[in-house]
């Protein structure tokens, strides 16, 4: 049997090939049978070729040419031409897998062949073999995974109903418990990544940690902050001491929580908060009315600025430039020509002139 | 409080044991992720409160996701002159995983909701905005109401918005159209074409497909990191 000279047809199903003399021989493969294909570009005598490497055969398979193969896949031969065109549609219907959601058409009738059997792929070193074996131990690994993870949340589970039952206990005993447990209590809660039941935050509870973390920041942060004019902004912070960790780095809670302690701790940096909800840390000899003053008089100079404008300036960033703009307005000092072409910030002459 | 001391140490033990066979899922499956936060939220447990947590220390999803979140910062202050500090979640991702290199971990971008949605307590604007099967990442501290979202939800689709297709899609007067669109100009995240046929039509850069492969240029690198 020579399947030499033929058409390859491509449906959304099936791979068929025709004898191009003899109609009726029909061979088709369920294209849900192709693990992947590979292209082999022609050479001197040897033409363009498609190698569609195959799935062993299910048992109800339709009787085809041959019985068994050592080979797991087929080589398509391009005699002529397509096989550029080809491979590009026949990757697009794998890709796609329409087969998976269309009912299949009519079935071509199948060369009656005398040896009626079942093509069978028996090969020991398979490509198609090893990427099985490879889907089947990953699949094993995650389904172990999530098997014990499933179970572990079980004991989350646990942890999490435990503290809030002692939670309800110190509402009751309201006084009675020290403020020794109160500060192990919090940290328990820390560890498990639980809110805290009784005021509901998980940030801004104030454990051993952030008093150490707030010291530790403290003096990371000093030189940093000198260097950019006593001020930066939260997120600043938070990538400028991530950055320099490394590892076991601190969660956005973690630096506001421990900001928060700043004042309390009598620290020389403390927090504050602009009424855009801005955050930013701030030396304590750092005094932003201050800085108000000389931000009027660059504006006078200019006649008006941007935030931008004013950003490049005085080598601010944007975020803390218009908080700066927007405070001295607050202050009276700057008045707004806000447009569709910026917002714009000119000396109050409203107050200085009356 | 001595019962729950207790226990907390035997969870401590359960977890490492489940850290000894599992970290690398973990770090390596973006699916067993999302699994994993779910189930998290579903008991009230947050793995991403704070490093100090066991989830942290021992699996290490902390680090993961802190780096992220630094990473994101700095795209998004990069970017912020090109687009007015709206980004979409697509452009972020092609951003984040080009900074990262081709070594570095997959991230998926339910990844990059969940360190986003821990940013937002730093105070500086971030915040995620549902447009039509995406979202539109927030960097700026610019107060965006409930019209102004709707405005972008419907200029996504083209990546433009005019006077009279909002008058017609939400029904709305003239005025409330101007006022939220002039605040998009402001804020720097829309811009004006006036020579447009017609009305003029005003454009999200954040929506620019053209933008998306171009490069962080050095001197927006530079203002990533003030």
């Amino acid at each position: 049997l020579k399947f030499d000279s033929g058409v390859l047809l491509l449906s959304t199903h099936r791979l068929i090939w025709r004898d191009q003399k003899n109609h009726e021989c029909c061979i088709a493969v369920p294209l849900s049978q192709i693990v992947f294909i590979e292209e082999q570009a022609a050479g001197i005598g040897k033409s363009a070729k498609i190698v569609v490497h195959l799935h062993p055969a299910s048992s109800n398979k339709e009787p085809g040419p041959f019985q068994s193969s050592k080979y797991s896949y087929i080589k398509l031969s391009f005699k002529e031409h397509g096989q550029i065109e080809f491979y590009r549609r026949l990757s697009e219907e794998i890709t796609q897998r329409r087969w998976e959601n269309m009912p299949t058409g009519q079935t071509i009738q199948v060369n009656k062949d005398p040896k009626a059997g079942r093509i069978r792929a028996v090969g020991i070193v398979g490509i198609e073999r090893k990427l099985e074996e490879k889907r089947k131990e990953t699949d094993k690994n995650i389904s172990e995974a999530f098997e014990d993870l499933s179970k572990l949340m079980e004991k989350a589970k646990e942890m999490v109903e435990l503290s809030k039952s002692i939670a309800n206990k110190i509402k009751e005993k309201q006084g009675d418990i020290t403020e020794d447990e109160t500060i192990r209590f919090k940290s328990y809660l820390l560890s498990m990544g639980i809110a805290n039941p009784v005021t509901r935050e998980t940030y801004g509870s104030g454990t051993q940690y952030h008093m150490q973390l707030a010291k530790q920041l403290a003096g990371i942060l000093q030189t940093p902050l000198e260097e950019r004019g006593g001020i930066m902004s939260l997120t600043e912070v938070y990538c400028l001491v991530n950055r320099a960790r490394g590892l076991e780095l601190l969660s956005p809670e973690d630096l506001v929580n421990a900001c928060k302690m700043l004042e309390s701790l009598k620290l020389p940096l403390r927090l504050r908060i602009f009424d855009s909800g801005v955050m930013v840390i701030e030396l304590q000899s750092h005094n932003e009315e201050e800085m108000v003053a000389s931000a009027l008089e660059t504006v006078s100079e200019k006649g008006s600025l941007t935030a931008d404008e004013f950003a490049k300036l005085v080598g601010m960033s944007v975020l803390l430039a218009k908080e700066r703009l927007l405070l001295a307005e607050k202050m009276g000092h700057l008045c707004r020509d806000d447009s569709v072409e910026g917002l714009r910030f000119y000396p109050n002459l409203f107050l200085t002139q009356s | 409080l001595f019962q729950m001391s207790k226990q907390l140490d035997m969870f401590k033990t359960n977890l490492e044991e489940f850290a000894s066979k599992h970290k690398q899922e973990i770090r390596k499956n973006p699916e067993f992720r999302v699994q994993f936060q779910d189930m998290c939220a579903t008991i009230g447990v947050d793995p991403l409160a704070s490093g100090k947590g066991f989830w942290s220390e021992m699996l290490g999803v902390g680090d993961f996701y802190y780096e992220l979140g630094v990473q994101i910062i700095e795209v998004c202050l990069a970017l912020k002159h090109r687009n007015g500090g709206l980004i979409t979640l697509e452009e972020l991702h092609q951003q984040v995983l080009k900074g990262r290199g081709k070594f570095a971990q997959d991230v998926s971008q339910d990844d990059l909701l969940r360190a986003i949605k821990k940013l937002k307590v730093l105070g500086s604007g971030f915040g995620i905005i549902p447009v039509s099967g995406t979202y539109l990442i927030q960097s700026v501290p610019a107060e965006l109401n409930m019209d102004h979202t709707v405005v972008l939800q419907l200029a996504e689709k083209k990546g433009y918005v005019t006077v009279s297709e909002i008058r017609s899609s939400l029904k709305w007067e003239t005025e409330r159209a101007k006022q939220v669109l002039e605040h998009l100009l402001k804020e720097g995240m829309a811009w004006l074409d006036m020579q447009a046929a017609g009305e003029p039509q005003y454009w999200l850069p954040a929506l620019f497909t053209e933008l998306y492969s171009q490069e962080i240029t050095p001197e927006e690198a530079k203002e990533a990191i003030p």
